[in-house]
């Protein structure tokens, strides 16, 4: 029977190119349009380390009081030394890292090349297992290096590339500026997007690479400076680096895993307890204020989205909307047309369901076509994200299988949709009236 | 032309008219805010920053192994290295000016205080929010910025410093937004302020016209054009250099830069993005602008076609199911003219009301996105502009078929289909 109905559907399309090709275009276009938006939605909204968001929390300490507090009463979204430190030093949750983000220099062994800049963080040991990072060589430092101070050095295997060739690293050694630093480890593909372990000195997305990780406290020890923000509510009292460790000033990341509800709450009671103790110390003038939010609730709250892309989103699927009563409207004149053949066939038998499914499988056969060409355009679209959108988010829009098999089925259904009432309406066409007035 | 036998013969369509109308009101919600949104974005990029952006590049380099700036000495190690860079720049044949500087506008890098009339005030509570510029006398030929009042730096005014040290410059330049946030009722000249909550003054010594801030994000709109000028160089393991090459040598001062750096200092990191024009700063700060402005324009293109496609092939279908009725009323004695005036009427009827729940929609969508993004209100304007284009959209895609219509001849009503 579908068969029959399809041929029918072919027919009556043929009859009228315009019109049919008109149909087809509206989709097409809007449902491009549509998804085009909608995978660069997709790209910047995702969870960048889904399964195990929930167990990371950014905690926050409100070490500026009333006047550094945003309007709605937020603490600074980074940390400072002291506290940072006091944080580690406690070391009250399952893994823990303070982090800031450097710039070094990578001076290449064969002395014709000339130096070049890295990215990447001064992190704990604890880091690497907290994210779950891939390594292709070795593995990261010891919690003994860390208290050492170890010079030793993960790197990036884009990084590992340049330098040695691809090869197994590990022992060997690199000269990061002017020191060097043994290799424990070379990470594998790892390249989350918002970089959610530490916003404030990365905006969320960053398409720039973390191509190595040193120890936190060599990196303090060998006055590496960071590279970043740097928000301070007060003059440093003291210059330098050191001057900036022993301000309120903040410019560190942090990140906690906490395994359970049960140690989310006493993770909290441990933040308002060490504020407290500050107050009391007279090093806070103000009761806690602490903020403790796992991945998701901080990427909300830090508004890593930026609100263009969902700007574009709405006003696309506006479009779709406006593209589908405009289906709708045009599936109505050429259902209605043919009221003639649908009163033969009423007459000769037909039911109303069978109305049905042939209408709505010649919608369906727009909503297709519209898809198919909606595929194509969403793939120019796709592509030409770059020309419009920061590279740093027009990178992550891809054009994958999943992708493409929403935009056929959003055609397809809403097409289906969009022919619901021609097709209500076509149903109810009365046999006796159409043939008394032919 | 009476309205009445109109409405009824509309009412015979009720489906088809409420999904023009509504087609029509839609797309003008959207069209509006979508112009609006061009408007704005096109308005931001146009600004201009108070630079002769022309023939302007900025270098941007770090030095291997540096001092760290906490050892005594270093600060002087370090400025010897900058001082080493800017003579071997200013020396170079093409080059007609540099000046150091901790960044220009739209580069998104940037160092901001808060300036005071009284000392000790809070940053948070300072009188006016600043940005400040790190740089020396040159900064004014290289930057190409107009003095408004007083003079610009001299050499002895410049002074340098650790970049993380604390210190007050006795003199600075501020821009005349700020000067006029701080002092409405007359004139900054010789008058002092308080920089970030410190104790120790700085005297104002000129007013430049505008100089726009580094950040181009929304946290920047207080104070866009709030910018100081200090006389000071910075000293640290990296270092930026504003360059203005002479007249059409841009070009070639940027291929000989890292030669010229490397042969000062071969420990050094030049990469890619070290040696930028100022035109490719502007790109980068507003892409997304643009890429909004370009979006949101295709977005519209694509409504207003397939609104007036609609319009066209809906129309066409009704002038067809009324072919014989034409016929009647041409045989009753209608005017071709008449037939056409018809169907042009009936259209500026049901664009007319869709227009006017367009309007509605585009304002609860300009307050819907007021309430959740960072938007301004919808002017007026725009929705009676928005009326007016969709209404003649409506007529220009409703003349065809109506053409088409007033062609039936009146002999259609003595056939029987």
């Amino acid at each position: 029977m579908f068969a029959y109905y399809f041929e029918l559907a072919l027919r009556s399309l043929k009859r009228s190119r315009g019109l049919t090709l008109l149909m087809v275009l509206a989709i097409g276009f809007g449902v491009a349009a549509s998804m085009t938006t909608y995978s660069v939605f997709r790209a910047v909204s995702g969870d960048p380390i889904p399964w195990k968001s929930s167990k990371l929390f950014v905690p926050q300490i409100d070490m500026w009081g009333p006047t550094g507090r945003s309007p709605d009463g937020e603490p600074p979204n980074a940390m400072d030394y002291a506290d940072a430190m006091a944080l580690m030093r406690a070391h009250r949750a399952t893994y823990q890292s303070a982090l800031y983000r450097i710039s070094p220099s990578v001076v290449p062994a064969d002395a014709s090349k000339h130096p070049i800049n890295v990215g990447g963080h001064a992190v704990y040991s604890e880091f690497f297992p907290m994210v779950d990072m891939p390594f292709k060589y070795g593995n990261g430092w010891t919690a003994e290096d860390d208290t050492q101070r170890s010079a030793v050095v993960v790197i990036s295997g884009k990084l590992n590339d340049k330098l040695f060739g691809g090869e197994n690293s590990i022992g060997r050694t690199i000269n990061i500026e002017g020191k060097d630093y043994r290799v424990v480890g070379v990470t594998g593909d790892w390249n989350p997007q918002p970089r959610y372990y530490d916003i404030s000195n990365t905006g969320g997305f960053n398409s720039g690479s973390e191509d190595v990780f040193i120890p936190f406290q060599r990196a303090i020890a060998v006055s590496m400076p960071n590279d970043g923000n740097t928000n301070c509510n007060e003059v440093p009292a003291e210059p330098g680096f050191v001057g900036l460790q022993h301000s309120s000033c903040v410019w560190m990341s942090f990140l906690v895993q906490l395994d359970d509800a049960a140690a989310v709450q006493a993770y909290r009671q441990f933040l308002d307890g060490y504020a407290k103790d500050q107050q009391l110390a007279g090093r806070f003038g103000w009761a806690p204020n602490n903020r403790l939010r796992d991945i998701p609730a901080w990427l909300d709250n830090q508004h890593v989205v930026p609100s263009d892309t969902k700007v574009s989103l709405l006003v696309a699927l506006g479009l779709l909307v406006v593209c589908l009563v405009n289906t709708a409207g045009l599936l109505l004149a050429k259902f209605l047309r043919r009221s003639s053949e649908i009163g033969v066939r009423r007459a000769l038998g037909a039911r109303r369901s069978e109305i049905y499914a042939q209408f709505l499988t010649e919608a369906g056969m727009v909503g297709a076509a519209g898809g198919v060409l909606g595929l194509l355009l969403t793939g120019v679209g796709v592509a030409s994200v770059g020309w419009v959108l920061p590279r740093d988010i027009a990178s992550l829009a891809r054009l994958d299988l999943s992708l493409l098999a929403i935009t056929l089925a959003v055609a397809i259904v809403a097409t289906v949709l969009a022919g619901l009432y021609p097709t209500f309406r076509a149903s109810r066409v009365q046999p006796a009236w159409q043939l008394k007035s032919n | 032309m009476k309205l009445h036998p109109m409405i009824a013969a509309l009412r015979r369509h009720k489906a088809g008219v409420v999904l023009i109308a509504l087609q029509i009101a839609l797309t003008l919600a959207i069209v509006c805010n979508a112009v609006f949104i061009i408007g704005q974005r096109v308005s931001r990029v146009n600004r201009p920053t108070g630079l002769d952006e022309n023939n302007l590049m900025l270098v941007t380099q770090s030095w291997v192994g540096a001092p760290s700036g906490d050892q005594p000495g270093d600060v002087d190690k370090l400025d010897s290295m900058q001082q080493a860079d800017l003579a071997a720049l200013r020396a170079m044949p093409d080059v007609e000016s540099v000046a150091p500087i901790n960044s220009l506008p739209l580069l998104n890098s940037s160092w901001n205080g808060s300036a005071a009339l009284k000392p000790g005030v809070e940053l948070r509570e300072g009188n006016a929010r600043t940005t400040y510029y790190f740089t020396d006398e040159q900064a004014f030929r290289t930057l190409g910025l107009k003095l408004v009042a007083g003079r610009a730096f001299t050499p002895a005014d410049v002074q340098h410093r650790g970049f993380r040290d604390t210190s007050t410059p006795p003199v600075v330049i501020v821009t005349k937004a700020l000067a006029d946030k701080l002092f409405p009722d007359g004139t900054a000249l010789g008058k002092t302020i308080f920089l970030d909550g410190g104790s120790s003054p700085s005297t104002i010594i000129g007013e430049v016209d505008r100089l726009q801030v580094p950040g181009t994000g929304s946290w920047t709109n207080s104070f866009t054009w709030n910018a100081t000028l200090v006389p000071t160089r910075l000293d640290a393991g990296f270092a930026r250099y504003a360059v203005r090459a002479k007249p059409g040598r841009l070009d070639a001062v940027m291929h000989a830069v890292p030669q010229v750096l490397y042969g000062v200092n071969r420990m050094r990191v030049l990469d890619d993005d070290s040696v930028k024009p100022f035109a490719q700063i502007r790109q980068e700060a507003y892409r997304s602008d643009v890429g909004m402005a370009i979006l949101m324009g295709v977005v519209c293109l694509i409504l207003l076609g397939v609104t007036a496609a609609g319009i066209v092939g809906l129309t066409s279908f009704w002038v067809g199911q009324r072919h014989r009725q034409i016929g009647v009323r041409r045989a009753l004695g209608a005017r071709k003219i008449d037939i056409l005036h018809y169907f042009q009427m009936e259209n500026l009827l049901i664009s007319g009301v869709g227009a006017l729940i367009g309007l509605g929609l585009a304002i609860g969508l300009n307050m819907l996105l007021m309430k959740h993004f960072e938007m301004d209100r919808l002017p007026v304007l725009y929705v009676l502009a928005g009326i007016v284009v969709v209404m003649a959209l409506g007529q220009g895609a409703v003349f065809a078929p109506a053409r088409r219509a007033s062609n039936v001849p009146p002999v259609v009503a003595t056939r029987s289909v």
